[in-house]
């Protein structure tokens, strides 16, 4: 199963855990999994057309999901799912 | 009074208090520090700076800190030099070169760094760290060693051989990450979830990025209390653009300054230009760059944090994102040290590439006051020029040797060191 790492911004959500196994296999298909047990992880990730918001990136094995299909990419068996606030670096 | 109201959402205006954040709870936009500028403008005034130390902490009363940590390290107030030849060279009539690589460690990230340091002490920090594409790298490594602080420091492993050397030399902890400055910029935020550590370029980068200010306010001070007609910045997060604009915003919100009204241009590499694609685009949000490829290694940032503020800024000012080839990146480094003395790295190259194709192109006026920022030393960043420049002839210790070699030139009409100011 791939695992999610939550940023401290989420944990909130999911009752302070750091990092969860999910059986999604597209990042679409992870965040509708974790909103059905967590609700309002979504739209805390996706800005209102559903779309990942600006200010937050998903990476699937550290690799940028805006490079690999967006919310439609692939997520492998066993790959690790992040998901990072976008304001940092420079 | 406190100069300091807090942190405050730029995208939501959710307000925090001043801590080690950099994001917003509700909506993962950027915090920025708010500021009482009522406050500020009842204890500032032109002589209250003018008295105060040669370095960026006598605009202490605009900074977000209660005072520098330590005065003897002199970062900032460097050199505004009027550029007569470079300006001639490019067509340009009131042209200055604000040399920012003369600060400590030979960049303008010692700006930034001050403060973050300064902030780090403040809230009791006890380790310093940061993400860097090399110059932010020596920058942090000397504050945090001076500052006794812990220090970690982490940079692309293919960056040049001067900027290892320039880090290195401190002590800090130095890892090199092999992957672009954005893949280790994105585990960096990651280990700051996890570490209380300040990043200063994370969770400190509200902070941080402040420091970047005082080159406006610098340049209006030793202009004479005069903000210029247009400035030319380079872009790699973004974020030294856009806190240009907002020092100079600033100097008229404090009562320094009557008006102005500056337009802030842009340089970025073409090989990493991805808010000159959008700017060029017409488009409010930029795509990110996979893979930089540009000698401006500093400047090769694929994602930049305030990408999306600096295409903004453009527009508001007047001002242009323009790109420029490698090619035009080692004639702009050359051009500068030809004209003017000044031997700067390739982002300093950038910039003057990109001045020239703007005053060229006319998006800069003949007569308008233009500040061209150079933000880094040349002495880090030597293979850029590396074939490009070369001893003119080599002799033997004999006056022979060196009557044949001028008699050689005379003959061949050569010029050997002349400046050669490539106009075209």
């Amino acid at each position: 199963m791939p695992t999610i790492r939550i940023p401290s911004q989420l944990r909130n959500l999911v009752d302070g855990q750091r990092k969860m196994e999910v059986s999604g296999s597209t990042i679409r298909a992870i965040l509708d999994e974790l909103d059905a047990k967590h609700p309002g992880i979504k739209n805390r990730v996706l800005d209102e057309n559903g779309e990942p918001s600006a200010f937050v990136g998903v990476y699937i094995g550290g690799e940028d999901i805006r490079f690999l299909g967006g919310l439609d990419a692939e997520v492998p068996e066993g790959t690790e799912v992040s998901i990072v606030p976008a304001a940092a670096g420079g | 009074m406190n100069k300091v109201l807090g942190l405050k959402c730029k995208e939501c205006g959710e307000a925090y208090e001043a801590g080690g954040s950099h994001v917003c709870d509700l909506c993962f936009g950027p915090l920025e520090v708010a500021l009482d500028y009522d406050y500020i403008k009842s204890i500032i005034s032109r002589e209250k700076i003018e008295g105060g130390p040669i370095s960026l902490w006598r605009y202490v009363d605009l900074l977000p800190v209660d005072s520098g940590w330590d005065p003897n390290v002199r970062v900032g107030f460097t050199p505004l030099q009027h550029a007569p030849r470079l300006g001639a060279a490019i067509g340009l009539k009131n042209l200055y070169v604000k040399n920012d690589s003369v600060n400590p460690t030979y960049s303008f990230k010692d700006r930034p760094v001050a403060i973050a340091v300064t902030k780090a002490r403040e809230l009791g920090y006890t380790v310093f760290a940061c993400a860097s594409t090399g110059n932010l790298a020596s920058a942090v490594a000397a504050a945090g060693m001076k500052a006794g602080l812990e220090t970690y420091v982490f940079l692309p492993a293919d960056v040049e051989a001067g900027k290892i050397t320039n880090a290195a030399v401190y002590g800090a902890n130095l890892i090199a990450v092999n992957g672009t400055y954005d893949q280790l910029n994105r585990l960096c935020s990651e280990i700051s979830d996890e570490e209380d550590w300040a990043f200063c370029n994370i969770n400190v980068r509200p902070y941080y990025a402040e420091g970047s200010k005082t080159l406006a306010y610098e340049t209006v001070e030793q202009l004479g209390w005069l903000a210029p007609d247009h400035v030319v910045v380079p872009i790699a997060s973004g974020a030294l653009y856009t806190k240009i604009a907002q020092g100079f915003r600033e100097m008229v919100d404090v009562g320094l300054i009557s008006n102005q009204s500056v337009r802030i241009s842009g340089a970025q590499a073409e090989g990493c230009g991805p808010v000159a694609a959008a700017f060029a685009a017409g488009e409010q949000s930029f795509e990110p760059v996979r893979q930089p490829d540009t000698i401006a290694k500093s400047l090769a940032i694929g994602n930049p944090a305030d990408g999306n503020y600096s295409l903004a800024v453009a527009r508001q000012t007047n001002g242009v994102i323009e790109s420029v080839t490698d090619a035009e990146t080692v004639e702009g480094i050359k051009l500068l040290a030809r004209t003017e003395g000044i031997f700067t790295e390739a982002a300093g190259g950038v910039t003057i590439a990109t001045l020239r194709k703007l005053a060229q192109s006319g998006d800069i006026g003949v007569d308008e006051l233009t500040v061209a920022y150079v933000t880094g030393n040349g002495l880090k960043t030597q293979e850029a020029v590396d074939g490009h420049v070369s001893v003119s002839v080599t002799i033997d210790p004999t006056m022979g040797s060196f009557e044949d070699a001028m008699d050689s030139r005379q003959q061949a009409d050569m010029v050997w060191s002349a400046p050669q100011v490539t106009t075209g």
